[in-house]
This record gives structure tokens, C-alpha cells and sequence, in this order.
């Protein structure tokens, strides 16, 4: 009986080390097991990805509709190509939608934002939006901002 | 007092290093003998159940107790810093980071080696200096085999597990401070930990860690207790002894693992 109670306690510890293990891959680290027929690929080119990670999430009205999967350079464009991974659920994005890095918040991390256009033909898997906008990079804004004060100053 | 001319002096220092090399190389045979030496024990498996339940189930509760409040601690430093910069939310990142990189596996490690090390050593100290590891050579059972195997394959087994039940009950009592008494909306604590969190970079890692340091802990005491003087006062060194060297080996080897893995980003 002694025996029982020691293997039955050893036993419910492993097992709930195992679940803790289990938890900490799917509660905490977000890992969820993805089946490819659920989504499909979009692309978009940018002329400046500026902190966008791999990752991130694409939303569209503020919901998260997908994430980006891959981000490279376009060697004939020199523009930063970005892979997208969208739900199924929204596969009627009209052909001329606009694809838009946007940030959270102040300090927040820099997401894509999709908003609508107004064609009747839809993006199929392996698309890519052609009108996009690129992040906004506060160091040129503030070097545009200098130069036209100093440009100011010149023609005084 | 005789005082010692510098000759002498050198010649304890080569003394004390040739005694420190000496002490490693007869640790890692003990420790090869002791897990791959020829002969299997006839009830191996209940005698690892055996030590398991004292090792790995009965440090359970101070490990748990121990992760809910170092989980609720956190949460609540870093809301305090977080909420003047109006991140708030970024509480569960913090937390979750802090604690599958670092203060899982070390907190565990220094937690184990405190109450399961210096059980270890001292248990094994005792039968050594009653004569129970000498009788058993005598009736022909390896020490080795019978004693000491079970205790460092459940002390491997038990260290990983109990880090991972300290994280869980650590992010648990992160998300009662900051979700339920400080009301953190609960749905960005937990997206902004999903999103920040890699299980290969994090997770993965931070098991990688607290298997090296079970590996390191059991082995300093089983081997303490094993090389102890067998005297009651020999017992209490090697105890002192396992505690200090198994927690600053924690640290030491915390420091080389994150600069191996976290430290080219």
C-alpha cells in the first residue's frame, strides 16, 4: 500500500510537469498548430519596412486577420518584399486594397494595416498589393523639418 | 606560531591544486561508474520511483510557493515601473521572459540544491559513515549501482520538471496580480505575451538550462556525500560544502548559457 501512494504521487508529479511544459508551448509561447489549408499568402513591397518583424500581426479594422511570415528584398525593385499569412475567412479583399505599416501606440510595436478598395476581382493566394504605404520614419520627418526651417532662414 | 618559509607556501598552493584536480577526475569517474558501469540494479525502476517522490515530489512545495510569489512580485515591480509609460499591458511580456529565461531554471536550481542537494549528501553521508555502503560491497551489491544511480537519474528526471511547474504557477500568480487586482485588461496581457514569446528562443532554452543545472546539482551531491569524512562533523561540512559549490555553479553556468544562447542579439 506503502508502494501505491509513493508510485501514485511520483506519477501525478511527472504528469504535471509534463502539462506545465505543454502550457508553457501553447498558453505562453502562443504556438498553435496551423494547418496551411486555413490560410493564404499575400505579398506587398515597401519602400521602407522600418521595424516591422517577422511575426507581426496584419489586421484590418483593427481585427487580427493574419500574420507576416517572411520578410526580404526585392532584388529588381530594391524594395523590402513582405509575406503575408491571411485567414481563409478572408479571402474577399478586393484587388486594389491598400497595405499600410502602422505602429501601436507611441512605443508600441509596427504592424500591417489592410484597408479595403472598391474592385469587384479579389487577391488569390500569391498576390501582392501594389498600393502600399510605408512606415513612418520619424528620423526623415525631422530631417524634412530641419532642412525646410534652414531653407526658410536662407530665403529671409 | 612556526612561521612557513615561501618555499612552503608554493608548495601548498601546488598541494591544494593538485588536491582540487584530483577531487574532479575521481567525481567524473564516480560519475561515469555510477551511470553507464556494467550490471543493472534488479529493481531499478522502484527504486527510482522511490528517490523521484523524495527528490522531485516532496521539493514541490517550496518550489510552488516560491514561483507564485517571485510570479506575483514581478508582476507587481513591473506594473509600478510600466504604468508610467503607459505600457501596462507589456506586464506579461516582462514577466513571462524574466521568468522562462532566468529566474525558472535559477531560482529552481538554487531552491533544489538548498533542499534536495543537502538531503542528498547528507543521507548518503550517513550511510557511509554507519558502514551501509561498505556492507553492501561485502555482500556484493555495487554501492554505485544500488545507491547512488537511482539518485542522480531521478534528481535529472525531477530538476526540469519542477522548473517548468515554477514557471506556470509563476505566470499564474503574474496574472492574478496584474489582471485581477490591478486590472490589466486580461487580453493583451496575455497577446503581449504570446507575441513576444519563442518556444525554441525561450521556452526550449530555458529547459536546456535547468537540465544542466539538475545534471550539475545532483551530481555536486551525491558526489559530496559520497567523498564526505565520515564523521557527524565530516557530514555537516560536505552538506555546507554541497550547498555552496551546486549554488555557485547555478550562477557560473547561468552566466556561460545566456551568453551562449541570448548573447548575439
Amino acid at each position: 500500500m506503502q508502494t501505491r501512494t509513493l508510485e501514485t504521487g511520483v506519477g501525478l508529479f511527472i504528469l504535471a510537469g509534463m502539462l506545465a511544459l505543454l502550457l508553457l508551448a501553447l498558453r505562453v509561447s502562443g504556438l498553435t498548430v496551423s494547418t496551411n489549408g486555413d490560410t493564404y499568402k499575400l505579398y506587398a513591397y515597401f519602400d521602407n519596412i522600418a521595424g516591422l518583424t517577422v511575426r507581426a500581426k496584419v489586421t484590418m479594422a483593427g481585427v487580427a486577420i493574419g500574420k507576416v511570415t517572411a520578410i526580404d528584398l526585392d532584388r529588381n525593385s530594391y524594395t523590402g518584399r513582405v509575406t503575408m499569412e491571411l485567414e481563409k475567412r478572408v479571402d474577399n479583399l478586393p484587388t486594389d486594397s491598400t497595405a499600410a505599416i502602422l505602429t501601436a501606440g507611441l512605443l508600441g510595436e509596427k504592424y500591417v494595416g489592410i484597408s479595403v478598395g472598391g474592385e469587384e476581382e479579389v487577391l488569390k493566394n500569391g498576390d501582392s498589393i501594389q498600393d502600399t504605404q510605408s512606415a513612418l520614419v520619424l528620423e526623415d520627418l525631422i530631417g524634412k523639418f530641419l532642412m525646410n526651417s534652414v531653407n526658410k532662414d536662407k530665403e529671409e | 606560531m612556526h612561521k612557513r618559509s615561501l618555499l612552503e607556501q608554493v608548495g601548498l598552493l601546488g598541494r591544494a591544486a593538485i588536491d582540487v584536480v584530483e577531487a574532479m577526475g575521481r567525481s567524473a569517474l564516480f560519475l561515469l561508474h555510477a551511470m553507464f558501469g556494467r550490471g543493472g540494479a534488479g529493481s531499478g525502476f522502484q527504486l527510482l520511483v522511490k528517490q523521484t517522490h523524495s527528490i522531485g515530489v516532496l521539493s514541490l512545495p517550496i518550489i510552488v510557493v516560491s514561483g507564485l510569489f517571485i510570479g506575483m512580485v514581478l508582476a507587481l515591480q513591473g506594473y509600478n515601473i510600466l504604468v508610467s509609460y503607459g505600457s501596462e499591458q507589456a506586464v506579461g511580456q516582462l514577466v513571462a521572459l524574466t521568468l522562462l529565461r532566468e529566474l525558472g531554471p535559477v531560482v529552481t536550481g538554487l531552491l533544489f540544491a538548498g533542499r534536495a542537494g543537502s538531503a542528498l549528501t547528507a543521507e548518503i553521508g550517513n550511510m557511509k559513515s554507519t558502514e551501509q555502503l561498505s556492507s553492501l560491497e561485502t555482500i556484493g551489491v555495487d554501492p554505485l549501482k544500488y545507491i547512488i544511480a537511482p539518485r542522480l537519474w531521478a534528481g535529472f528526471l525531477s530538476m526540469p520538471l519542477l522548473a517548468a511547474i515554477f514557471n506556470v504557477v509563476g505566470i499564474w500568480g503574474a496574472a492574478m496580480v496584474a489582471v485581477d487586482w490591478l486590472g490589466v485588461y486580461e487580453g493583451s496581457f496575455w497577446a503581449s505575451m504570446q507575441s513576444s514569446v519563442d518556444l525554441h528562443d525561450d521556452v526550449i532554452n530555458g529547459a536546456i538550462k535547468s537540465i544542466v543545472f539538475a545534471f550539475v546539482v545532483t551530481w555536486i551531491a551525491v558526489f559530496q556525500g559520497y567523498d564526505c569524512e565520515p564523521t557527524s562533523e565530516g557530514i555537516g561540512r560536505a552538506t555546507t560544502r554541497t550547498v555552496v559549490y551546486a549554488s555557485l555553479a547555478v550562477l557560473g553556468l547561468d552566466f556561460i548559457l545566456t551568453a551562449l544562447m541570448f548573447g548575439d542579439n
